[in-house]
């Protein structure tokens, strides 16, 4: 029973992981790394590992797709401000 | 089928990880996706460790409730994924700083559109 | 497609290939899943005990490899203040007063009552978490990432001023730099005591008392405070350049 379990969360692990190396859109690919972080927090309970756990689903799946998503934000702004000037300096 | 299958799976599926997130960062177009190829390779070393660590029938090293006869996983590996979790998220944190200013400098996010390390942007440098 | 791009392909098919033969032959020499036999971790759990620590983890964190931990901790350290520095104004930016006034009417009630009523719970369980380190799973590292959390539940609930007077930056700045002193001092003590730098000098208590397990707790509290206080800093640094500060000229 507890081997089925582990397999059908590394199955999870594998799908996930590469999804997040697939997702080409970075917003996107916080919110799937997000997932990620959940099911690594998951499997690392099911291996008896609850410290690491605990601060894998704080870390993995909060904190850094929301600074993820932030540098997405600024960055977007930078480049669409950009493209803006550059375009004003052409024409 | 079961059992011969869970012997190899973890150390399989840590490799995998380990590789799929170089194939991301190598075919990248965005830094920001680089870097999160960058923290899912190194979630492969979390995988690893504790798959090492693990053996059936034990509980989690911690002696809170049960006796301190008890079997429990190694306490060893997980005290290293443990820091290196918590510490990773600051370096990837530490990498999307330099990803903002790079944006800010050169206006672009695309690898192969940085030539140098030099400010393209001399107006606002 | 490029013939840049295809050489680059090949390149990483080369490199996939080899550090994946690498890494079959690395992992076929290893023991299976499941192997009962932990050299390390038998000695870790008697090592442990002997130090009265419930929380086998956390002595072996804070104990037996504390030198490696202050190790991560600086590493930790000089990656939050570069980042912190890297993303503080600069001189050709200006933070836009209007979206100081974000929060209030913007959020629905119901998301800023529990935004509110979390606070507090999740303050005072990172707190916990932190202090239970060496009884519980927990510690330093998982409670100070939950004081982060926290903290910025009350950006949640949609008000911004009440998170800038929640986190006092140059508080936060004293108490970071603080907590990595303090953890090298109690090393120094520790080697002034005992003559081996981070060995534990603190008497051990009773075994399952929350004084106990000797120096384990005081460097869970460190720790703690510089997790919370780095991860605080660096979040509020995010939110800030993605929320409030304008380069010269841009659009508002």
């Amino acid at each position: 029973m507890n081997g089925v379990v582990l397999v059908i969360l590394f199955a999870a692990v594998v799908v996930l992981s590469t999804a997040t190396a697939f997702t080409r859109d970075p917003g996107r690919q916080a919110l799937v790394f997000g997932g990620y972080g959940l099911v690594l927090g998951v499997i690392m309970l099911a291996l008896q590992a609850p410290d690491v756990a605990l601060s894998q689903i704080t870390v993995g799946a909060a904190i850094v797709p929301l600074i993820v998503l932030l540098t997405v934000m600024k960055c977007n702004r930078i480049l669409a401000q950009h493209r803006k000037d550059q375009h004003r300096e052409g024409g | 089928m079961l059992d011969a299958v869970l012997a190899w799976l973890p150390y399989a599926v840590a490799g995998w990880v380990l590789l799929v997130g170089c194939v991301g960062i190598v075919v990248s177009n965005n830094y920001v996706h680089a870097v999160v190829c960058l923290a899912v390779v190194q979630s492969a070393t979390y995988l690893l460790l504790l798959a090492i660590g693990w053996e059936p029938h034990a509980t989690a090293p911690v002696f809170g409730d049960i006796s301190t006869k008890a079997r429990v996983v190694d306490p060893v590996v997980q005290a290293m994924t443990l820091t290196d979790v918590v510490v990773g998220a600051t370096v990837t944190a530490l990498l999307l700083a330099l990803t903002v200013q790079l944006a800010k400098r050169h206006g672009t996010l695309d690898p192969d559109e940085v030539r140098s390390l030099e400010s393209d942007q001399d107006d606002h440098g | 497609m490029t013939a840049r791009l295809a050489g680059r392909l090949v390149l990483l098919a080369a490199g996939v290939a080899g550090v994946g033969a690498l890494l079959v032959v690395g992992f076929g020499a290893l023991p299976s899943f499941g192997d009962v036999q932990h050299g390390y971790g038998v000695r870790a759990v008697a090592a442990s005990l002997a130090h009265r620590a419930a929380n086998t983890v956390g002595s072996v964190t804070f104990d037996q490899r504390a030198f490696d931990t202050m190790g991560e901790e600086l590493i930790m350290f000089a990656a939050a203040t570069s980042a912190v520095m890297l993303l503080r104004r600069m001189r050709d930016e200006e933070e836009q007063q209007a979206r100081h006034d974000y929060g209030g009417e913007d959020v629905f009630g119901a998301l800023r009552l529990t935004g509110a009523a979390f606070l507090p719970i999740t303050l005072l369980v990172g707190c916990y978490v932190i202090a239970h380190g060496h009884l519980s799973p927990g510690g330093g590292f998982q409670g100070g990432v939950v004081l982060a959390t926290g903290m910025h539940l009350a950006y949640l609930a949609g008000d911004y001023r009440v998170l800038e007077r929640l986190r006092p930056s140059s508080l936060l700045d004293i108490a970071e730099s603080g907590a990595v002193a303090g953890f090298l001092a109690v090393g120094l003590i520790g080697m002034g005591l005992t003559g081996s730098f981070l060995d534990n000098w603190v008497p051990l208590g009773t075994f399952g008392d929350l004084l106990s397990a000797g120096t384990v707790p005081i460097l869970n509290g460190l720790v703690g405070i510089e997790v919370g206080a780095a991860l605080v800093l660096l979040v509020a640094r995010f939110l800030d350049q993605a929320l409030l500060i304008r380069q010269e000229g841009e659009d508002a």
